[in-house]
């Protein structure tokens, strides 16, 4: 008896409570999918350093909290906000100029796992002087994006989401045709396949790098700002990387539309987890369901959905 | 030339095949061991020793237990907070249910049974590997503090979800709880960490480390010619957890007295990477020098301001404090990739001539 | 060679695929030369780049041990300065990491009010208040070790220790009694330190969590129209998912069974940045009033989340560490109507502050506001500071006016008694309640009052609700007998 109203309890009744309230399915699936665009915003950054220089940039949470810090900073000290902005990417440019210079060149050739940890050096350091430049106080970031709530057919949705999400698909359709059709994303498209190969056609190492983490910033500045807006800008910001990394080994670290679809599955995995299944065991269970159902695809896959497949020789 | 091993001739297999073959090794190891439990004990402040000695012991234990997933079998695993985590909370839950039992024992069951759940999150070693597998044990971490927070039954369903060490003696003196000194403590961390650092060091030097090794290099053709790589993953995810629970239980009962799971924090997975990354992948003496960065730095930084007489808001001194260990942090991965062992090896090398330039 | 890659493409890649560090070891400088190719010469600066690296890495080396090793000495020999009748008082402060926002206007109240004691009054019956700020980012581990370091400072040791942390206080709490430093957890920490006959080292006047939320509960019985109307009603508890958030659980289900409200528990994961799924969540149960334990980003994004979802915001009741300045910023207008639960006044026209205005910053009200003057957390601390010294002073009254040790100036929180003349002759008349603290009741079972933000400040919009005694008193002797059971302690008798 107790195995069947365990079963009924886990199996039959979450999938009856979604049947029976369809409309409210339909804004927790919605809502998932435009929180996974701002998980592959996060997981974007990831993305692209990993694709052109190999690194597992642990940094990029820090990134996103230092671009955001810098471009509050900036507001506060009265600049207009595209000002603000532009100097803020400058900043990035900047970053990315001395990484190249002081980190990665003296790091050429080491284990990924060297590099990962380089990487994790830097996230402290990036803290440190955010925190130092700008101070600890949570700083409110208000860009007049919109962010009234509204109903369309009895689903409850909020400008501000919308925004985000449309800004993250634009960013990828920008990035995606920005590696198809220039001569750089060539370049980059080259050296993410073979660093050596590309050194020997001549394309300049250092300066793919450089541009590659300026737009890793770049894309950092805008999950930053999303996730700012929401939250205030602070510490905080810096662990959404944790919750960026099931995205990215559902969708291959290799692979920006991996990203994509990998945050879309992973946002909407969660949010149904533990709005129907979450009760059952005493909620909080986003953050380890995430990783569970990352997993749980990898095992089928182990380079990720479309991620490189991982060729082993002896 | 003070490093020569000239002259010292070996006249059995048993001395052939001893941990420190060479005579000055065996001396200075002897030498740090003397002082470590005669000297120390006494001329340390109990701060030093609370605050500095006794957490570099118990995370050498952690960062051994992981540089044996990691550095000898390549296995990268994020998930050594989790562990420690069992490893606490079975200890608790052992020694208030059975008070009689000494502590040391149930210490090692905790670590018995923080290897079997250790050996149940290594199983999607076989098909993922690398970054992947790092990111696929966070979810072991997650998981098991998540199980720690949420399960009323591991914190003897008291309201704060607190675990603290109730007061336990050996041989009639006090070694956990509040009246325990902090000398006590030290000595036995000490005993336990010694212990579990010669067990270790015979581990690699023996079949299973070579196995290991072998899966690290190539698992492929470490299948070709037999050893069996699941097998061998999953004795390295046991044996690593264990180590990781034994560290876990006495980082609660020996040293902070109570938890919650925020101690076991993905912080803390991190640190004890640090550590074994910055002290040495595949090497022993690595996780003994990685710890002794990773926890002895900090406390430096924090205290090395009011030495040189500079005194700052302490906003500023901390952030100054994380930038520095960032900064150190990617300096000895550029200088030195291969960590402080590699470091101690060169040294070595060194001495062989010096003051002689060849 | 990475500067050079146009010129070194051709040798590039077999030079690549060999380790430099081997070359080194080898030493295969000699042999090197005499080779005559030019991959023989650009081999040699390689080789000897790295061996002069290797020899300045050595040299760097031997410096930071060497600077370590004084670190260590330095640490080993610091002996206390000895002051002259000066009461030490450490303070255990968090300016940076994840809980900076909070922790910045608590360090500054606990700063401005001993340093305003000292310059006014010149001190408390004349023994000035010397105190040193130790950082511990909301850490554990930093916490314990900061406390470690200062608890023998001063002539006569630490005074008391106000840990402003839940984590820190449960894992002080076994060593005050050893070290003889007791600890004020003001409305934090362990509730079940309310029965002083087993934590006779802890206090946590003048209220706690579990009588918080029994307050809580009489206040929607006032506002629903009497204690009957609440059966029936929907009440959600939003907590954070760590010790500190599920105190008021228990006492919460206490009270829904004695009064019949439906209660829905959400729990939210460290840190709570994306609460998207328990909004829903309540966006669904619909209940009529909304409870959180939040703290740090969890309360923003709590704060956002909730009006996004368009849900009554003055139905909408935080617990007092979710009721600061900084969580409303984000949401700001969004926010209007927010409650929150305090203990204290959130304005700051009192004397008292005037005071501190003319004693600490001269007058300049400018400098006061940077340093977090007149905030939610800051008013807090000012409360907590003023027990502090009250109790040094009623110690001083029965051991002397010198410097005090710590099991004199617990015996001053155990009779801490605090009258509404007091409050006005010290300034604060109105600003918070009177306290008398007893052997047996750390707690006082003080009441609280309901804040609400309207856009721009906080305002009282309650008169002061006390706490359901009948029930939470049981369960704190109920939890504390428990701790006393499992740790050995006998019950002292009062």
């Amino acid at each position: 008896m107790e195995i069947i109203s365990f079963l009924n309890l886990v199996f039959v009744n979450p999938l009856v409570e979604i049947f029976s309230y369809p409309i409210f399915f339909a804004e927790v699936v919605i809502s998932g999918l435009l929180t996974g665009v701002m998980y592959s915003l996060v997981a974007l950054g990831f993305v692209l350093i990993f694709k052109a220089s190999g690194v597992f940039n642990f940094a990029q949470g820090a990134m996103v909290l230092f671009a955001a810090l810098n471009l509050v900073g900036f507001i506060e000290q009265g600049f207009p906000i595209w000002l603000a902005l532009l100097l803020t990417i400058i900043v990035m440019i900047i970053l990315a100029f001395l990484i190249e210079r002081f980190m990665l060149r003296h790091l050429i050739n080491q284990d990924d796992i060297i590099l990962f940890m380089a990487t994790i050096g830097l996230t402290f350091l990036l803290q440190g002087f955010g925190e130092t430049l700008w101070g600890s106080n949570v700083k409110p970031l208000d860009l007049g994006i919109p962010n009234q709530s509204f109903e369309v057919a009895g689903l409850l949705l909020n400008e501000f989401d919308l925004f985000a999400a449309g800004s993250g698909a634009i960013l990828v359709g920008v990035l995606a045709v920005f590696f198809h059709y220039t001569r750089i994303g060539r370049a980059l498209r080259a050296v993410a396949d073979d660093h050596q190969a590309a050194m020997a056609v001549g394309i300049p190492l250092k300066t793919i790098w450089i541009i590659v983490w300026s737009v890793a910033g770049f894309v950092g500045l805008v999950a930053g700002i999303m996730w700012g807006a929401k939250s205030g800008v602070q510490f905080s910001l810096s662990l959404i990387a944790l919750k960026a990394l099931p995205v990215l080994i559902l969708g291959g670290f290799t692979s920006v539309p991996g990203a994509i679809v990998g945050g879309l599955i992973i946002g909407v995995g969660e949010k149904i987890a533990e709005i129907y299944w979450g009760p059952l065991v005493g909620g909080a269970i986003e953050n380890w369901f995430a990783y569970v159902l990352a997993l749980a695809f990898l095992l089928f896959r182990p380079q990720g959905l479309f991620g490189e497949r991982i060729i082993e020789r002896v | 030339m003070l490093y020569r091993e000239t002259g010292q001739f070996k006249i059995s297999y048993a001395a052939d095949q001893s941990v420190f073959p060479i005579a000055q090794d065996r001396w200075f190891v002897s030498l740090i061991i003397v002082v470590a439990i005669f000297v120390i004990p006494v001329l340390a402040s109990e701060y030093l020793l609370q605050a500095v000695m006794i957490p570099l012991l118990i995370f050498s234990l952690a960062a051994i237990g992981l540089n044996l997933l990691v550095g000898y079998a390549g296995q990268l695993s994020l998930g050594t907070g989790g562990f420690m985590a069992v490893g606490a909370y079975m200890t608790y839950k052992l020694t208030t249910a059975f008070p009689d039992i000494n502590i040391i024992i149930v210490f090692l069951l905790a670590g018995l049974i923080a290897a079997f759940v250790g050996l149940i999150f290594g199983i999607p070693s076989l098909r993922i590997k690398g970054f992947y597998l790092a990111v696929a044990t966070l979810a072991s971490q997650f998981f098991l503090l998540w199980m720690f927070n949420k399960v009323a039954w591991f914190y003897n369903y008291n309201s704060s979800g607190t675990i603290t060490a109730p007061p336990r003696e050996m041989f009639g003196v006090v070694i956990t709880g509040p009246m325990a000194s902090a000398e006590t403590r030290y000595l036995v961390t000490l005993f336990i960490v010694i212990i579990f650092a010669f067990i270790a060091k015979n581990l690699v030097r023996g079949r299973l480390g070579r196995s290991w090794m072998a899966v690290r290099d190539m698992d492929i053709a470490a299948e070709i010619i037999g050893i069996r790589p699941f097998q061998t993953k999953l004795i390295a995810f046991a044996v690593s957890s264990f180590y990781c629970g034994l560290a876990g239980a006495m980082m609660v009962f020996l040293w902070l007295g109570s938890a919650e799971t925020e101690a076991f924090s993905i912080n803390e997975s991190f640190n004890v990477l640090f550590m074994i990354i910055i002290g040495g992948l595949g090497s022993i003496l690595g996780s003994f020098l990685g710890a002794t960065f990773i926890v002895g730095l900090p406390i430096f930084l924090t205290n090395a301001p009011q030495l040189v007489g500079l005194s700052m808001p302490i906003d500023m001194q901390k952030h100054i404090e994380i930038m520095m260990f960032g900064s150190l942090i990617i300096f000895f991965l550029i200088v030195e990739p291969h960590g402080l062992a590699r470091l101690w090896q060169i040294l070595k090398e060194k001495l062989r001539l010096w003051p002689f330039p060849y | 060679m990475a500067d050079f890659e146009r010129e070194t493409t051709s040798m590039a890649i077999p030079l690549l695929k060999r380790r430099l560090i081997l070359i080194e070891e080898l030493q295969l400088i000699d042999e090197v030369n005499c080779h005559d190719s030019l991959i023989g010469q650009k081999t040699l600066i390689i080789i000897t780049k790295t061996t002069g690296r290797y020899f300045k890495m050595l040299r760097n080396l031997i410096l930071m041990l060497l600077g370590a090793v004084i670190g260590i000495t330095g640490v080993v020999a610091t002996t206390p300065v000895v002051e002259a009748d000066e009461q030490f008082i450490p303070m255990l402060v968090y300016r940076t990491g994840p809980y900076a926002p909070s922790g910045i206007p608590v360090a500054n109240g606990f700063r401005d009010y001993y340093t305003m004691i000292n310059n006014r009054d010149g001190g408390i019956n004349g023994v000035k208040i010397t105190f040193e700020e130790c950082e511990t980012e909301y850490n554990t581990k930093l916490g314990v070790e900061c406390y470690e370091k200062l608890k023998n400072k001063g002539s006569t040791g630490a005074s008391l220790v106000n840990p402003f942390s839940t984590g820190i206080t449960y894992q002080l709490i076994p060593k005050a009694s050893v070290d003889e430093v007791p600890i004020l957890s003001m409305g934090y920490g362990r509730t079940a330190a309310a029965d002083g006959r087993v934590f006779k080292w802890v206090f946590n006047f003048p209220t706690t969590y579990w009588s918080q939320a029994s307050a809580f509960i009489r206040y929607v019985a006032q506002q629903e129209g009497g204690e009957k109307n609440l059966k029936g009603k929907k009440i959600a508890h939003v907590y954070h998912n760590s010790a500190y958030g599920k105190e008021a659980n228990p006492t919460l289900q206490a009270l829904s069974k004695k009064y019949g409200y439906e209660l829905v528990l959400l729990a939210v994961d460290h840190p709570g940045q994306e609460q998207k799924a328990t909004w829903l969540q309540i966006r669904r149960a619909k209940p009529d009033w909304v409870f959180m334990s939040g703290w740090g980003v969890m309360n923003q994004v709590a704060i956002k989340e909730a009006a996004s979802i368009r849900y009554p915001m003055d139905h909408f009741v935080g617990n007092w560490w979710s009721g600061s300045d900084a969580d409303v910023v984000p949401a700001a207008a969004g926010a209007k109507g927010y409650k929150s639960a305090t203990f204290h006044s959130p304005t700051s026209d009192y004397p008292v502050h005037s005071d501190i205005i003319k004693h600490v910053y001269g007058g300049d009200m400018s400098k006061a506001k940077k340093n977090s003057f007149g905030e939610v957390l800051y008013n807090r601390t000012i409360v907590n500071a003023m027990f502090a010294v009250e109790a040094i002073r009623t110690a001083q009254a029965k051991y002397g006016n010198r410097a005090l040790t710590g099991a004199e100036v617990r015996w001053g929180l155990e009779n801490l008694n605090i009258t509404e003349n007091r409050l006005k002759e010290m300034g604060m008349e109105g600003f918070t309640k009177p306290v008398k603290v007893s052997c047996s009741d750390h707690e006082t079972g003080g009441p609280i009052i309901i804040q609400q933000w309207d856009g721009s400040k906080w305002n009282i919009v309650s008169d002061w609700v006390s706490p359901i005694r009948e029930v939470v008193r049981p369960m704190v002797e109920k939890a504390a007998a428990a701790y006393a059971t499992e740790n050995g302690i006998k019950p002292r008798s009062c």
